[in-house]
């Protein structure tokens, strides 16, 4: 589904992504992980055109990123808070993305129907705008947001960071669906290596821009990744 | 302690990110700064020699104190639009071991060093000296002198307490004005002699430095208030957090009348009202309808006809110029987001086109009671609204591809500088005056019906290739894409 092929992306002489080949299939649910700088967002900014590379490309189901717009309506993603206006309601700004990606009202309000238990009472008909909305609650309007009007692509940066403990778990149910039973390819990235894991069937780990590691989750992935964060590698 | 705020202060100012980007916006307000200046030192120099030759037989130094008042409220007025107290600075203060008191104490004291507490000594001081030097006694000035600068300072810390009265209301600025108002009313109509007795004051302190102690006791208890007040405020939970407004719930249906554009209408409408600053857009276009009132009774203007063509610009396009040099950072806190949505650029665009269309329709419709002073206005309108249509709304999308700067929504509007940028005052230009300047040179050489319709006819030019320009337009707003994301994405 995503295919990338010697991307770069330098700011001056500083390199911060290197990455040779890296190929997503579809349906697959790839977690990201890598220290402060490693290059997570970075590469999922590439992915969303919001920069463009030094070198190489980024193929979305054939489609390169930056030169056609054409994988925009089947790719959605959250990022960070500036993803989400301030001054509309969840309603309202789940009403906005559901028309730009060719939905109505009555699809929207069936599909955030089904999330009622991950908002936990505190996201639909509140009378308040997003931006007076705790930092944890924007994050779960901006994930659902993600999620309308049925993408194949799903990019979420760091979804677990602010979320209370209850939603965490939910919210791993909720990817792990996504991408087993409606066979959308999720991409995630998180500093929280259990999580991660947990979630995912793919991991790479990105040091300094490049991969340097790529596994296939198994019962040890997370000793591994544990392992290898603390510095005490077992070769 | 002290040393160590002045420090932070001086790091905040030299490594502000907009440091180095707006040195021209800097040289603009240095230059104004300047000019003040010299106002006031003209002034100082000059007073005495103007007072003595205009109003011979009076005594300059009663005359001056009798302008005192007006000095007050002026200064008032624009110390309110213009001052701040930097209060959220200090946040990360809050959990260091520092007591609060001097944290209060600190962002009060350092009020007192504004520019605006200067200005005054530049017109005060020549005065004095020229007083001193026409054989007043030299004690009785000093204490003048001292007078006025704690009146200046008393003014300095009056503010603060009316914007923190005003700051919660929809209008912010209409407090100051009545309260300014009320008092030169009152003044006016001789119904209290504010003036007089104010310049009676000050001359009895000049007399007998004891009464200094009066404005002295003011100032005290002005500082004393503005501490209790800002002590209280300096709680996560009151000022430093901004608060929570009531939903304004409308949906705007009607503009589904307007096809694939409608989500973006109906967000754009959304912006402009829920958020302060463009909210003031909006308001200001009451006082740009009322703009030609300062010209057309005025006989001196009647036969200027190339002066209709530039109001008439003004009235039916005072929105959108408002709303328009912003385009498109009024929507820069989620530029990302836009960018990575299934949308199109064209439509985007065409939005914002629509909106300013509209505006300028309802605009030369609400304006057609100029009629009342002459046919010729009403003709002179009519061709500018084509021409706003038709030529400025593109060239104010067009500047907006140029558009690097940020805008936080929630910032009030009036004198608020952020997100212009040069674009902003290049652009002001042949938007007003270009529309003029063809009229006037039509009007001149030819006669008013044949400028009017050469602004006509090259409104209606741009209205007939409006696919193409917009297509132009659109083109140069994907060439600039990754530039203005990585322009929004940074606080400036």
């Amino acid at each position: 589904m995503i295919t990338t092929t010697n991307l770069t992306k330098k700011y001056n002489a500083n390199q911060v992504l290197n990455i040779e080949s890296l190929a997503i299939p579809k349906g697959q649910s790839f977690g990201l992980v890598g220290n402060n700088g490693a290059g997570k967002t970075t590469y999922f900014s590439l992915l969303l055109d919001l920069i463009q590379p030094t070198t190489g490309h980024i193929k979305n189901n054939d489609i390169q990123v930056n030169l056609s717009e054409d994988w925009k309506p089947f790719t959605a993603s959250f990022i960070d808070e500036s993803f989400l206006i301030g001054y509309l309601t969840a309603e309202e700004y789940f009403y906005f993305i559901g028309e730009l990606r060719g939905q109505n009202k009555a699809d929207v309000d069936a599909l955030v129907a089904t999330f009622e238990d991950f908002f936990h009472g505190e996201i639909l008909g509140q009378k308040k705008y997003l931006r007076d909305l705790s930092k944890g609650n924007q994050k779960k309007a901006g994930i659902v947001a993600a999620l309308i009007g049925n993408p194949e692509v799903i990019i979420l940066d760091e979804p677990f960071a602010n979320l209370d403990p209850t939603t965490q778990i939910k919210l791993k149910q909720i990817v792990k669906d996504l991408a087993q039973e409606q066979g959308v390819t999720v991409l995630i990235s998180s500093h929280d290596l259990m999580h991660i894991t947990d979630v995912c069937e793919r991991i790479v780990v990105l040091e300094k821009g490049e991969v340097v590691k790529d596994i296939v989750t198994s019962q040890a992935t997370l000793k591994e990744l544990e392992a290898h964060f603390a510095g005490t590698e077992i070769i | 302690m002290i040393k160590r705020f002045l420090d932070l202060e001086w790091k905040q100012f030299t490594r502000s990110a907009s440091f180095g980007k707006s040195v021209a916006l800097k040289i603009v307000m240095a230059f104004f700064a300047l000019y003040f200046v010299a106002m006031f030192l003209i002034v100082g120099i000059a007073m005495y020699p103007l007072l003595k030759k205009v109003f011979p037989e009076s005594d300059p130094f009663v005359m001056f104190n009798g302008f005192i008042f007006f000095w007050i409220l002026g200064d008032l007025v624009v110390r309110f639009f213009f001052q701040k107290l930097p209060v959220m600075s200090v946040k990360p203060l809050l959990t260091l071991p520092i007591k609060r008191s001097k944290v209060v104490n600190f962002v009060l004291g350092k009020s007192a060093l504004s520019f605006f507490n200067f200005l005054p000594l530049f017109a005060i001081v020549p005065f004095g000296i020229t007083l001193m030097l026409k054989d007043y006694n030299v004690s009785v000035v000093l204490v003048w002198m001292l007078t006025i600068v704690l009146i200046t300072l008393i003014n300095n810390f009056l503010n603060f307490i009316i914007e923190g009265l005003s700051a919660k209301t929809e209008l912010s600025f209409l407090p100051i004005i009545l309260f300014a108002g009320s008092l030169f009313a009152l003044n006016h109509f001789k119904i209290i002699n504010i003036a007089e007795a104010l310049s009676h004051g000050i001359q009895a302190i000049s007399n007998n430095p004891l009464l200094l102690i009066v404005p002295m006791l003011i100032l005290a208890g002005l500082y004393l208030y503005n501490f209790k007040i800002l002590r209280e405020k300096l709680f996560l939970d009151s000022s430093l957090k901004t608060k929570a407004e009531a939903v304004n719930a409308s949906s705007f249906e009607w503009t589904k009348k307007f096809g694939d554009i409608a989500p973006f209408m109906q967000l754009d409408l959304k912006l402009l009202w829920r958020n302060k600053r463009p909210k003031s857009a909006v308001w200001m276009v009451f006082f740009g309808l009322l703009y030609g009132l300062f010209f057309y009774p005025n006989p001196m203007y009647q036969d200027k006809e190339f002066l209709f063509a530039f109001v008439g610009i003004f009235v039916t396009g005072i929105f959108l110029i408002n709303f328009g040099q912003f385009i498109p950072a009024w929507d820069s806190g989620y530029y990302k987001m836009l960018m990575s949505q299934n949308i199109k650029y064209k439509q985007y665009l065409k939005s914002k086109y629509t909106l300013m269309t509209l505006s300028v329709i309802i605009l030369f419709v609400l304006s057609i009671p100029y009629v009342y002073f002459g046919w010729k206005i009403l003709l002179a309108h009519f061709a500018a609204a084509i021409y706003n249509i038709g030529v400025n709304t593109y060239v104010i999308l067009l500047g907006g591809s140029f558009n690097r700067k940020k805008i936080d929504l929630s910032q009030r509007a009036a004198f608020n500088f952020q997100g212009t940028g040069a674009v902003q005052w290049i652009i002001g230009l042949p938007l007003m005056l270009l529309p003029m300047g063809i009229f006037a040179i039509f009007n001149f050489a030819f006669n008013f019906e044949i400028g009017i319709l050469v602004l006509i006819l090259l409104g209606v030019i741009g209205i007939i290739f409006h696919q193409k320009i917009m297509k132009f337009i659109t083109n140069r707003y994907l060439a600039s894409k990754y530039k203005m994301i990585d322009a929004f994405d940074q606080d400036n």
